[in-house]
């Protein structure tokens, strides 16, 4: 099924605008009614975006007395200021900021871990006959599905024993864990596309597992691996629930002190600072989608399973 | 595939090595961790796991908890109706631009942003959007619609449903992408031959298109199916599982009874149930899509 995605989500790439579907019409009753489809559609997926940038611009007076969707009167950047430095999650008054460097603490070292195993196990399992191969494979991708609340408590527990309940190694290694599923599968549907032929002649040529890896493969893989690492920044980014349990008071990620700045019970709700902080948070992955566009869709596709 | 060349003889320990942290992982985090959860679900676990073998009861418990029997029917009203949702409004949006409106790539941009964020982000954004005082309802009332209720997200018997917006509102942008790219694989001389033959439009599309799309259909089923199963952050973010506990879901359960309540016998249980679902569901497709008809190459 990942082979069928990825191939038709290049095929979407590929035709860049390019509908195979009916040659263009003069503009018709139903022209109009695509059109107007289309344009609501688009006002409903870009709303919430919108009320997220005016709600964060405006002060809480105007934000009491005026309308969801009106435009700011002056743009007010108090709240993001507040949002970045001194908002408050429960007793800590030190704004999201903490969590943007916690997430970078986090995402990094997570994304070349989890990249590099998964490569290497991809090139393992596609091209060198290893017997219990695809049973581990099988195992990894059944995996992918299963909800997380079925691995927890035992995690927890080996981790505390050993002492990595907590800590930043700890969360790092949780990440590459859960993500080596869609990675691996990323990268072993890559390397069953690629010629045979060329891993035949390298071996002819004398070349080892690990040569082969490093100078053939490796080189080759350059798109796919923009596309893990893509898929890793963004999903180890918006991660929520590995980071609650696993990263510890002092890791926490960006999106749990968010949630902890937005759904703290203490105090008045300032929803201005509430929607700058949520800014904030999704910043990095809509500049990364925004940039990335089509790269972007191979990877959510196959990203998907996650969840 | 040819078993390759002269090495065919010498057993190459480089692979086996290779594979070690994947197979590890497999087994201990993955296939250990499951086993475990599924053995202290039998056993009366509270606070800390003990070998006290009760057989079902855990189970038998679970199915009379009240914040269960609401867990798994909002688990069932989200998932049934977000998979619906978003497959409905997915593929309106690929059909319709597949039409040949202009800006197709950057309306393409628009429908699948919401892909790219957090779902505490979307669950925080659409608390506020429905937020009963400010939001929404408040704008309704302004325009003149004074009796207008939008303040679903306070009602127990409506939250739910608040939920299942945010959700397709994120997910809807994906299956416009897996159908879009369905359509561009259909050839254009198909809808020729069935103008030439009288077929009008909708009949094109539900009878000929919506068929030919059924891989698509499986995909994009399979991987809402599992999103909604696993569906916790965008509750905690949007909701808390309230108002009260309407909109409580097995995720979240779990998660209570694990790190708050301390009764992981309970738990574990709860956990073991989606296991089995989800298993269920999806094994089947894992098998037909994976390992029985691989198509092409087979790895070597």
């Amino acid at each position: 099924m990942k082979a069928e995605i990825s191939s038709n989500t290049a095929h979407l790439m590929v035709s860049r605008g390019e509908a195979a579907g009916r040659k263009p019409q003069r503009l018709t009753i139903g022209r109009i009614g695509i059109y107007t489809f289309l344009i609501i559609s688009a006002a409903f997926f870009l709303l919430p975006l919108y009320v997220m940038v005016i709600t964060s611009l405006k002060t809480m007076p105007e934000i009491r007395q005026g309308n969801l969707f009106a435009f700011p009167e002056a743009f007010n950047l108090a709240a993001w200021m507040k949002a970045w430095s001194s908002a408050c999650t429960g007793l800590d008054c030190n704004g999201v900021s903490v969590g943007f460097l916690n997430s970078f603490k986090i995402a990094i070292p997570s994304v070349i871990a989890s990249i590099g195993l998964a490569a290497w196990t991809g090139y393992a399992l596609c091209f060198w006959r290893a017997k219990g191969a695809e049973f581990i494979f099988a195992i990894l991708l059944a995996g992918a599905f299963i909800p997380f609340q079925v691995f927890i408590y035992p995690i927890v527990r080996i981790f505390s024993t050993i002492g990595l309940f907590g800590t930043l190694p700890g969360i790092i290694i949780v990440h590459v864990v859960f993500g080596l599923p869609v990675t691996t599968l990323l990268f072993r549907n890559f390397f069953v596309g690629l010629p045979i032929d060329l891993f035949k002649a390298s071996r002819v040529d004398g070349a080892n597992f690990y040569q082969i890896f490093r100078h053939i493969m490796l080189p080759m893989a350059t798109p796919i691996i923009v596309v893990a690492v893509i898929l890793q920044v963004t999903g180890i980014w918006n991660d929520f629930l590995y980071g609650l349990i696993f990263a510890g008071r002092e890791n926490l990620p960006m999106t749990v002190q968010l949630n902890n700045v937005v759904n703290s019970t203490q105090g008045v709700k300032e929803y201005n600072v509430n929607m700058a902080a949520t800014i904030i948070t999704a910043l990095l992955p809509l500049l990364v989608y925004f940039f990335s566009g089509r790269w972007f869709v191979r990877g959510i596709a196959a990203g998907a399973v996650k969840g | 595939m040819p078993k390759s060349l002269d090495h065919k003889r010498r057993f190459h320990w480089a692979p086996y090595v290779a594979l070690a942290p994947a197979a590890l992982i497999a087994a201990f985090m993955y296939v250990g961790t499951m086993v475990w959860t599924i053995w202290i679900s039998f056993t009366s676990s509270k606070m800390l796991p003990i070998n006290n073998f009760v057989g079902f009861y855990q189970y038998q418990r679970l199915f009379a908890d009240e914040r269960w029997q609401i867990s798994a029917s909002n688990l069932v009203i989200y998932v049934v109706l977000f998979i619906a949702g978003s497959l409905v409004l997915g593929l309106l949006l690929a059909i319709a631009l597949d039409q040949r409106v202009r800006a197709e790539s950057s309306l393409r941009t628009i429908f699948l942003y919401p892909q790219g964020m957090s779902f505490i982000v979307t669950g925080l954004v659409w608390q506020w959007i429905m937020n009963p005082e400010l939001g929404l309802q408040n704008v309704v009332h302004q325009l003149g619609w004074r009796s207008a209720q939008l303040d679903w997200i306070v009602r127990p018997h409506l939250a739910i449903y608040v939920l299942v917006i945010a959700g397709v509102w994120q997910a809807a942008g994906l299956v416009m992408a897996i159908m879009l790219a369905g359509l561009r694989g259909i050839d254009p001389e198909l809808w020729k031959a069935a103008r030439v033959d009288g077929v009008p439009l909708t009949r094109y599309y539900l009878n000929i298109v919506i068929p030919m799309l059924k891989p698509m259909f499986v995909t994009a089923i399979v991987l809402l199916a599992v999103g909604g199963v696993k569906v916790y952050d965008l509750i905690v973010a949007m909701t808390g599982g309230g108002p009260g506990i309407a909109t409580e879901v097995p995720t979240k359960f779990v998660m209570e009874f694990l790190f708050r309540r301390a009764n992981i016998g309970l738990a574990t249980a709860a956990a073991s149930v989606m296991f089995v679902t989800v298993i269920a569901v999806v094994g089947p497709w894992i098998y037909v899509e994976h390992f029985r008809r691989e198509k092409g190459r087979k790895p070597v």
